[in-house]
């Protein structure tokens, strides 16, 4: 197995004097895209705040390559760690240039200061989700998709190594959803992506591993086929569902809602 | 290329420092005793006589203060509204000004310090502070326009109110002048020791919102975002509503409550820099100080028996622009939880 770049040990999270998330233990490999799925409430986006560092865990610890990911640098976290928040707003008319080269923040050059390498990285990030041209559009006049691609872009622009989004790909239309998944997946190779999803067919599809939170603690991990079995789905879901393998693919059909 | 913005922000700096320039020189000019232009210039440096005496003692001071009010007014407008994500934000939504001039009044009824005195401004920035912390507390993370302004009109009525209780309650029988003074705001007959008293606040509060301009522009993509991209927002927050707090309360502790320069300055300079928040800070704070001094030239220009006091022309001229951006807003606000 690979070495985890990324580890989550009996990581317990309080919100409000309520428990969020319960001993977890999880680890990402490089060149893994993992995706979290469960229902509404049960921990993902305090998981995904959690790996990011961005709150103090009640108990355990998040390692970025050995490091407690809480107690690093600010900019060395922003440069090895990349997050991408549900439902991103962007607050002012920002060009979708400058939106993305926000990215480049870690790296000490700002929209007004890029270097070569940071130019090139904001014109790569934004060719890779299909804005090409929509450049000095300002941020607030894109459709909901476009926008959530132009924020993506941002965290694909700070090169770091790990990605952690969630919910990246709620807000696109079919064809986009497919693009952008390809776009995490390769991005995946050279380090690693954790991604939220609710649609389980394209989790199935695009995830090297799921994670299935339920109840506040991991009820399953592993590879799709380990994880996305009717059982589970439907202890965890509430929902009856047959998953199949078709051409080397898993295929996860939802039939109904069970009566709880 | 965004070469649009580029350029136009390429000369918006030295056109704003030229104005400036043009507006403290007619600054220096207008009065009582009508000096042209190059004349009150040469008198700033030359001994010219009466016409020297005139510059440097009446009309210098009140250049520089409405330079530096100005000045500090824009920047913590345009800081605030990046602090907030709201275009809506500034000090004098917040009530701030009445905080300070509440806490400026409260320090000359109790007789701590006379108006000269460095309690005077402590006290002023004590209570611009309270009233700036306690409005971006109750309005929280994404701070709604309605929250914002609600907040802000709760405690400047307030402090407007217990002002004028304390001068009410005062045996001073020249209250009603304090009244006018400490709510309305003026430049009128300052001299070089109020200047000497606000200018360090003044410019440490300047010195100090700049230092926070790359936080502002990650919050462009809200806390979490600008967090993640290595910003310490606490920090941010922090610095902005400390710095604008010493900022407003050192203007009103030497002039008075002066409004809408923070709110009206970012918006005039705002779409010539791309809409970055960070890159509208030096031309906000260069907008606020011409439009303070254009207000300052005004008010001696104005034909009246007593001089218009500067604060209620900056309303005039202020509040139509606040309902204007209201307007603007106006699905957001009806779209707002209640």
């Amino acid at each position: 197995m690979t070495a985890a770049l990324l580890e989550v040990s009996g990581l317990s999270v309080h919100l409000r004097a309520r428990e969020v998330l319960s001993e977890i233990d999880l680890s990402f490999a490089q060149g893994e895209m993992t995706v979290v799925i469960g229902p509404n409430g049960a921990g993902k986006t305090t998981l995904m705040r959690a790996l990011a560092g961005l709150v103090a865990p009640a108990r355990g610890v998040v390692r970025l390559q050995g490091q407690n990911v809480r107690a690093m640098e600010r900019m060395a976290r922003g440069r090895a760690l990349a997050y991408l928040p549900q439902n991103g707003s962007i607050a002012w008319p920002l060009p979708v240039r400058d939106v993305v080269a926000l990215g480049r923040l870690p790296h000490g050059a700002s929209p007004g200061s890029l270097d070569d390498r940071g130019r090139e990285a904001v014109a790569a990030a934004i060719a890779a989700v299909g804005l090409r041209g929509l450049e000095d559009r300002p941020a607030t006049q894109l459709s909901g998709g476009e926008r959530a691609r132009a924020l993506l872009a941002r965290a694909l622009a700070t090169e770091a190594p790990i990605l952690i989004a969630d919910e990246p790909v709620a807000a696109l239309d079919p064809r986009h959803q497919l693009l952008i998944l390809d776009v995490l997946r390769t991005r995946a190779r050279d380090g690693l992506v954790v991604a939220v999803m609710h649609d389980l067919a394209l989790a199935a599809r695009f995830a090297h591993r799921m994670v299935l939170l339920h109840g506040h603690r991991v009820a399953a991990a592993g590879p799709p086929q380990e994880v996305l079995t009717a059982a589970h789905l439907a202890a965890a879901f509430g929902i009856e569902a047959t998953v199949a393998y078709r051409e080397g693919g898993l295929e996860v059909a939802i039939r109904r809602a069970l009566q709880l | 290329m965004a070469t649009g913005i580029t350029s136009r922000a390429r000369w918006l700096g030295p056109a704003l420092i030229g104005l400036v320039v043009v507006l403290a020189i007619a600054s220096l000019a207008i009065g009582p005793a009508r000096l042209p232009p190059w004349l009150a210039a040469k008198a700033l440096v030359f001994d010219e006589g009466s016409a020297s005496v005139i510059v440097r003692e009446i009309r210098l001071p009140r250049t520089l203060l409405a330079l530096l009010i100005g000045g500090t007014l824009g920047l913590s407008g345009a800081a605030l509204q990046g602090l907030l994500r709201n275009p809506l934000a500034d000090v004098t939504v917040f009530g701030a000004p009445q905080a300070a001039a509440l806490g400026a009044v409260l320090t000359l009824y109790f007789g701590w310090a006379g108006a000269l005195s460095l309690a005077l401004p402590a006290a002023a920035i004590l209570g611009a502070l309270l009233s700036i912390a306690l409005v971006v507390w109750v309005a929280g993370r994404d701070a709604g326009t309605v929250v914002l302004v609600l907040a802000g009109l709760a405690i400047g009525s307030l402090a407007g109110a217990a002002t004028s209780l304390a001068i009410s309650l005062s045996p001073n029988p020249f209250a009603v002048t304090e009244i006018v003074f400490w709510l309305l705001g003026s430049l009128e007959d300052r001299s070089m020791v109020h200047v000497a008293l606000a200018a360090p606040f003044l410019i440490a509060a300047m010195a100090a919102l700049l230092m926070v301009r790359t936080g502002l522009q990650a919050l462009s993509l809200g806390e979490e975002a600008a967090e993640s991209l290595g910003v310490d927002v606490q920090r941010v927050r922090l610095m902005t509503v400390g710095a604008s707090a010493v900022g407003v309360g050192a203007a009103v502790a030497v002039a008075g409550a002066i409004g809408f320069i923070g709110l009206v300055a970012p918006h005039l300079v705002r779409p010539l820099v791309g809409h970055d928040p960070a890159r509208a800070l030096i031309p906000a704070g260069l907008a606020g100080a011409a439009l303070l001094l254009a207000a300052d030239c005004a008010v001696r220009l104005i034909p009246s028996a007593a001089e218009v006091k500067i604060g209620v022309l900056t309303a005039l001229l202020g509040i139509p622009v606040f309902l204007w951006i209201i307007a603007r807003r106006r699905a957001e606000i009806a779209d707002a939880p209640a």
